[in-house]
């Protein structure tokens, strides 16, 4: 099983991809690396994501609310004291609101268990039975939280949100935690758990003549992904350095709901392909809401042009690659498919 | 003690239908065991009783001395009954060697921190489960698909494949849900050679439902036969195709037709 040859090549492509988010942040200017840090946040929610939707296949429509759990947490933790002082308006904010205060990472951290323990306590009534009343209950629960924190102003300033959070989230935060998540992802899937939970998801009741408790399995999955996600809204605060409740609504689950499809459910190369294609591509597209000029003939603006060219490319995807740009399989596990038929057409 | 399984006076209604009445019937260890029926006789259901997919009206179901009535399919197969599915029902995006595999996860008792952290026990554990497996496939001559998606084979090939993956949980009793449906007379032949192969290698005893007659004359002991979910037979397969009763059931009544 161990591998040596593979070891140092995923050695090697770490420490690549690390010199890369180095180089970059210290480097590139402003712009680029707002994208790069958007690709980044996309990428850890997509990827966590995934896990429960594409592997395990419950469908479900979390992230918002564990983004939002994850962000709220952060940022009031990182929040200096004073600073909350004079931002809670409505009223004045809870005392373990206001004097709560710790660095960065653990921060995060907190945030990311926060969300993983909602979802361990919405997975123990919801995994009981089956069907799609995951879709259902986590729906609500994004209502739910965004509701909570409109309407206890004492913990979060209610709609007006929490602005002021101190920028500590630079690419090199954002980028090596992408990384970890596609290594933790991949680790999973790589290992009895990711076969069961897909197991799991190809049927449920053969899974369970195999001795596997589908319930233990599609719990860790649920939770996995909720920590990652509260994890990613963490570093989303403090990138922002402003949430309001509004932020966290349900067309964000959408979006990422679209990453994964596009990726390939079930494929964390889909998926970490899919938030750097989407992220730089929908940057890229801004030209088209801008004035057009062709062949020294001036076409005028046509705001909302973006959003049209991007439907037409998602309805192609979906028409052409139905099952997304890398089916349920990853990147490595498609290239020694490709091999070994290469092999055996030789022979 | 040699028996390994005892069904004891199950009962088991579906609102006004009684599918399964009053049933008996004791597997000794070393056994292939026969359950043979018309459709509708209650064959799958007595199967879906013993491993905890329904909980009996009426009776228990005791498996080496314990009853195991009601205990949840998963803890069932961890007591060590394994189960293959009258329709294939292989997991469909995964491999043949990942189908295998799945059948070893009692086996690979390495914890969910220790898959993240890539820790020895990691490696060690899907080393062994891989060698294991390949043995397995071996056994049934599907070693060389190992790689291929599950569905992509022959039908008495993925036959195969659900077989191995039930005796890859390591049970001592075996439940065949018509294992040679569907294959032709070479496939059949096949099967019961390896069969005979687990039988002898992995220490089994087998309770297969079978509607080939020549297949279970080969291969079992003993056999009950269900009629709407009742008794009507046990005993021999040479003197049940004899049994005027067995008959009838297949057949028709005779006499008063």
């Amino acid at each position: 099983m161990f591998d040596f040859k593979r070891f140092i090549r995923n050695i090697v492509l770490i420490l690549a991809t690390l010199a890369f988010i180095y180089y970059a942040q210290k480097s590139m200017d402003s712009y680029n690396l707002s994208i790069l840090m958007n690709i980044g946040i996309f990428a850890i929610l997509a990827l966590s994501y995934n896990l429960i939707n594409g592997v395990a296949g419950q469908f479900s429509l979390e992230p918002n609310g564990f983004v939002a759990i994850g962000a709220y947490f952060t940022a009031i933790l990182i929040i200096p004291p004073e600073t909350k002082l004079d931002m809670f308006a409505l009223v004045d904010p809870a005392p373990i609101v206001a004097s709560a205060h710790m660095s960065f990472l653990p921060a995060v951290l907190i945030g990311g268990f926060a969300a993983m323990l909602v979802a361990m306590l919405l997975a123990l009534p919801v995994f009981r039975v089956r069907g799609d009343y995951l879709a259902i209950v986590t729906l609500g629960f994004g209502f739910i939280i965004r509701i909570f924190a409109i309407n206890n102003p004492e913990y979060t300033n209610g709609a007006m949100g929490l602005n002021d959070i101190p920028e500590y989230a630079n690419f090199i935060w954002i980028g090596t935690i992408a990384l970890i998540t596609f290594i933790v992802m991949i680790h999973i899937i790589y290992s009895k758990y990711g076969r069961s939970m897909k197991a799991v998801r190809d049927d449920e009741d053969a899974a369970t003549a195999m001795g596997i408790n589908t319930f233990k399995i599609k719990t860790l999955a649920f939770m996995t992904s909720a920590f990652f996600e509260g994890v990613g809204g963490g570093l989303l605060a403090s990138m922002l350095t402003t949430i309001t409740p509004d932020q966290f609504s349900f067309l964000l689950t959408f979006q990422l709901l679209i990453f994964i499809v596009l990726g390939g459910l079930g494929s964390m190369s889909g998926a970490l392909f899919a938030s750097i294609l989407l992220g730089w591509g929908l940057e890229k597209l801004r030209i088209l809401d801008e004035n057009i000029t062709l062949f020294g003939h001036d076409f005028g603006a046509h705001p909302g042009l973006r959003m049209v060219v991007f439907s037409i490319i998602l309805l192609l995807m979906m028409l052409y690659a139905r099952r997304g740009v890398f089916g349920d399989r990853e990147l490595t596990d498609i290239i020694r498919d490709y091999k070994r038929k290469k092999l055996e057409s030789k022979k | 003690m040699n028996t390994i399984l005892d069904v004891k006076n199950v009962t088991m209604k579906f609102g006004g239908v009684t599918a399964i009445d009053n049933l008996s019937f004791s597997v000794e260890k070393g056994e292939v065991y026969g359950l043979i029926g018309p459709n509708g006789a209650g064959k799958t259901t007595i199967f879906n009783i013993i491993t905890g997919v329904l909980y009996p009206t009426e009776g228990k179901v005791l498996f080496e001395g314990k009853d195991i009535t009601g205990t949840k399919p998963n803890r069932v197969v961890s007591k060590g009954v394994a189960r293959t599915f009258q329709n294939i029902r292989l997991f469909k995006s995964m491999s043949v060697l990942d189908n295998i595999l799945i059948g070893f996860d009692s086996y690979a008792n390495y914890s969910y921190l220790e898959a993240i952290f890539r820790l020895p026990r990691y490696f060690k554990r899907e080393k062994e489960i891989r060698d294991k497996a390949y043995k397995l496939m071996e056994v049934f001559g599907i070693d060389i698909f190992a790689d291929n998606r599950a569905t992509d084979l022959s039908y008495g090939n993925q036959r195969k494949v659900e077989i191995a993956r039930a005796v890859a949980t390591n049970p001592r009793l075996l439940l065949l849900d018509e294992p040679a449906a569907g294959m032709n007379p070479n496939e059949t032949a096949q099967l019961s050679n390896i069969i005979h192969k687990l039988k002898s290698e992995f220490d089994l005893t087998i309770l297969l439902i079978e509607h080939d007659m020549k297949f279970v004359n080969a291969m079992c002991n003993k056999l009950t036969v269900l009629d709407y979910g009742e008794k009507i037979f046990e005993g021999k397969p040479a003197d049940a195709i004899v049994d005027e009763k067995v008959i009838s059931a297949y057949l028709g009544d005779f006499k008063h037709a």
